[in-house]
């Protein structure tokens, strides 16, 4: 198992090496002077001649390169040009936002998109596969901002058991330590606020979740059913296991590979596709970091939020890529 | 086999315990948080949410240009010279008395004495100067506003003695008095500015009713009373956090479930409903915008005047108060709104008349009509609450006098870059004044001087270009208003627009709140809000 991780490890660098070459080039890309573009119309000549030193654009491009890779592995990431601060510094809160946002719900989705495809392929053309499998394709297509507004309208103002937006009570602040709320507030043992943190993800969890959940549910069900009519399972049925454990041991295991493929997918997409929840619920994650700096024309700081995105979906398909070889040993030989 | 379900054993065991920790802790923190909890719930009622479109870019007023700062500055800075509650007449702030040299090159200003700025310095003439100074150093794009309103017309500011300073001017700047009342020109610790050098932006420091006390990017900003606020009884509120809630629907939802006490920009359909409820109360702030419909003259059909009026007269601009603004908003004439000194009431309205549309269409030899393009802003702004829907109703107008509009639209930050550089033919904008002079609109919408940064409708005209540069370079009011007045008649006949609206933005708030007053530049003191 470690010679194969440190293989995988290895096989990245190529990976990473693409991806930090079509970020660079995606500035480089925009049409006209970059210094001119972020300076704007009005700004002086000299002032474009010195951004344009500043970011190093007189040089040859390998040269640019080279010198922006060695600035990303000692961890630079380049200075907002609206806020002046260091971008790897100012990323983390909005970043860790993220994470903990698309960690509920695709804990959520999991759950829910992995028992709802088992138990709709173990009884199959029930009631229950037939709901459940229309509830899938609304959820496919349900247009998040609807959805949100909805849930708020619903679950906020009429019933009043969730809030609207925002990731905390205002009127009764979390101290960020991490930025992941919940693990803050397990530190410092403020349950009163923990309480309040796990309210304010659920809705916005519940409308992140929907379009995964209801590919997670459809793909594990078709998987599901083609392992179930193979002929271990009828062999394992035959022996007079209980249809329990025929199900979620013998039968999810050899379908879990295709399913894990797409929540690896789908983690990833969360990370940047976040935006719609985000605006809707106000939570001030890294999908509307990016857009609000494409607003402000702000390039570096869009450079390297695809970059740590890019960065983090790769990563996402290693993990998953290491967890085929645990389940399945085969994998680690081919 | 057996390893596995130890180890699941183990998972199990440590879930439990987590569970358990979880537990105590809970009952540990019972006793203590209700000993808090009934400071925090007193803290509760006199602390104000504010929700809000978008977050602010710098805290420190100086270098901000956008409004959802000054929206938060205004109330831990203050100016020289203050705005009235809700107009744009001058009132003391910072400076008791103010008077200035018939030359209008030289004027002085009393300071008011006994003010601390929230660190514990003193406020007085040297920390005037260190301000003035500081904008003065510093490039274009860093103090934008200091650059655009005084440039280098400011030679001096002299300390006179401890509460006196004196500015020099090279040539006279009419609008002097109103521009120190900005929100960017407020006045701020010259120790704190030293002390957090450029972190000052998320450090700010000055004399206002509140302290900053924290800012999550993107999420919130928490001020808190200044006790030593130098006017008695103020502010009322203990806290004031300022929350960003980017679509305006979800705020409303905020609004409406009691997470945020206070929210601007509702949507004007939503206006109904927030007075259908009981426990909320919406708010009107006084107008003082333009939104427009620019006519490039430098393309096409539209360099003809005679295009231009027949557009204007094709607009029906009530159809459009009642659909778009339900009712908030009063059809414009001028390119400023009516409370800012100098409009000129006589100038009549190109009315909504398609046939004389039709019949100078036929003078200028477009009988049959033309095609151009119609840009839609991409963006809900306080005057134009959906530029699309605007964009379609003006595309029908239009179309009514045999003139066909595409409607196009793009990114709104590629869509004022483009249209600064005069690509539309037509295009929907509008403008928020920034001290209510009539400088502020119309040298800075209109003049000549302005094609490539705000007059994108590439307007030129000497004559105009005269009587604005006189009006800004005369102290006497009158005459100044006399100036505005004859321009306005100017850019009636010549029609570089199709003024839609002066619309008055809608906000909302729970019932029980007392003493806000919208201010019409967008910029609210909150000092004298309360809960009943």
């Amino acid at each position: 198992m470690l010679t194969y991780t440190v293989k995988r490890l290895f096989s990245l660098i190529p990976v990473l090496l693409g991806l930090s070459l079509v970020v660079f080039f995606m500035i480089r890309a925009i049409p006209g002077d970059p210094a001119q573009l972020i300076l704007g119309q009005l700004a002086t000549k000299e002032a474009v001649e010195s951004l344009t030193k500043q970011l190093g654009l007189d040089q040859p491009w390998f040269v640019q390169y080279f010198h922006y890779l060695g600035n990303l592995v000692t961890g630079d990431l380049g200075e907002s040009i609206r806020t002046k601060a260091p971008i790897s510094e100012e990323m983390v809160p909005y970043l860790m936002a993220t994470i903990e946002l698309s960690f509920c719900a695709m804990l959520v989705a999991v759950v829910i998109g992995v028992n709802a495809g088992i138990i709709s392929a173990w009884f199959q053309n029930s009631w229950f596969d037939y709901v459940a499998m229309v509830l899938a394709l609304i959820g496919v297509s349900m247009p998040i901002f609807w959805l949100g507004l909805m849930e708020q309208w619903v679950f906020a103002i009429n019933l009043d058991w969730l809030p609207t937006s925002g990731r905390e009570e205002v009127r009764n602040p979390v101290t960020a330590i991490t930025n992941i709320y919940i693990i803050d507030t397990l530190i410092q043992g403020r349950t009163d606020q923990l309480v309040e943190v796990i309210k304010h993800l659920v809705l916005p969890s519940i409308a992140l979740a929907t379009i995964p959940m209801a590919i997670i549910a459809r793909i594990t069900r078709s998987t599901m059913l083609e392992v179930m009519r193979s002929d271990f399972i009828r062999t394992a049925r035959a022996k007079g296991l209980k249809m329990f454990w025929v199900v979620y041991k013998h039968s999810l295991k050899n379908a879990i590979i295709p399913v894990l493929t797409i929540i690896g997918l789908q983690t990833g997409l969360l990370l940047g596709g976040a935006i719609l929840t985000e605006t809707i619920f106000s939570w001030p994650g890294i999908g509307r970091y990016i857009y609000e700096a494409i607003g402000y024309r702000d390039y570096p700081v869009v450079q390297s939020g695809v970059l740590v995105i890019a960065f983090i979906f790769v990563m996402i398909n290693l993990v998953i890529d290491l967890l085929y070889a645990a389940i399945d040993p085969r994998i680690k030989y081919h | 086999m057996k390893k596995r379900t130890s180890l699941m054993f183990l998972a199990f065991i440590l879930m439990l315990s987590l569970a358990l920790v979880g537990c105590s802790k809970n009952t540990a923190n019972e006793s203590s948080s209700e000993g808090e909890g009934s400071g925090s719930e007193e803290a509760a009622v006199d602390t104000l949410v504010f929700g809000r479109g978008g977050d602010s870019v710098s805290l420190d007023p100086a270098t901000a240009t956008d409004g959802e700062s000054f929206k938060v500055t205004k109330n831990i800075f203050e100016t020289l010279i203050e705005f009235g509650e809700q107009d744009t007449e001058l009132a003391p702030g910072l400076a008791t008395e103010w008077s200035n040299s018939e030359d209008g090159l030289t004027y002085t200003l009393k300071l008011r004495e006994g003010i601390k700025f929230h660190d514990g310095t003193d406020f007085n003439a040297e920390a005037v100067k260190f301000n003035f100074d500081r904008w003065a150093s510093g490039d274009k794009e860093q103090y934008y506003y200091y650059n655009s309103q005084f440039g280098d017309r400011i030679k001096e500011v002299k300390v006179v003695d401890d509460y006196t300073v004196e500015f020099v001017l090279n040539s006279p700047l009419a609008p002097f008095y109103k521009n120190l009342a900005m929100s960017p020109f407020a006045i701020a610790s010259p120790a704190a500015i030293e002390e957090f050098g450029d972190k000052f932006m998320e450090n700010p420091v000055g004399t206002g009713p509140f302290v900053f006390k924290e800012w999550k990017r993107n999420d919130k900003i928490t001020i808190v009373k200044n006790e030593e606020y130098w006017q008695e009884g103020l502010p009322k509120l203990s806290q004031v956090i300022f929350r960003a809630i980017p679509d305006n629907s979800a705020r409303l939802n905020a609004l409406s479930s009691g997470e945020v006490d206070l929210i601007d920009g509702v949507n004007f359909s939503d206006v109904g409903t927030i007075e259908a409820n009981a426990d909320l109360q919406s708010f009107y702030r006084p107008s003082l915008n333009i939104a427009y419909l620019g006519l490039t003259s430098t393309r096409g059909p539209l360099k003809e005047k005679l295009v231009r009026q027949a557009l204007n007269y094709a607009v029906d601009k009530e159809a459009l108060i009642d659909a778009f603004y339900a009712g908030a908003a009063e059809p414009a004439k001028n390119p400023m709104p009516p409370v800012v000194a100098g409009y000129n009431d006589d100038v009549v309205d190109y009315e909504y008349d398609p046939e004389k549309a039709k019949e100078l269409l036929k003078e200028a030899g477009f009988e049959n009509g033309f095609e151009m393009e119609l840009w839609a802003m991409p963006v809900a702004r306080p005057y134009m609450p959906d530029g699309q829907k605007v964009a379609e109703a003006l595309q029908a107008n239009f179309e009514a006098i045999g003139v066909k509009a595409k409607i196009v639209t793009y990114e709104w930050g590629t869509y004022l870059d483009k249209a600064r550089l005069g690509e539309a033919d037509t295009f929907l904008l509008g403008w928020t004044g920034d001290n209510g002079d009539a400088d502020n609109f119309l040298y800075v919408l209109l003049d000549q001087d302005s094609i490539g940064s705000n007059n994108y409708s590439f307007y030129q005209n000497q004559e105009v270009h005269d009587l604005l540069i006189a009006a800004q370079s005369t102290a006497d009011q009158a005459e100044r208003e006399k100036l505005y007045k004859e321009a306005q008649v100017l850019i009636k006949e010549d029609a570089p627009w199709i003024p839609l609206v002066h619309s008055q933005p809608a906000l909302a708030g729970k019932a029980n709140i007392t003493g806000f007053l919208p201010h019409p530049t967008g910029s609210d003191v909150l000092s004298t809000v309360e809960f009943k």
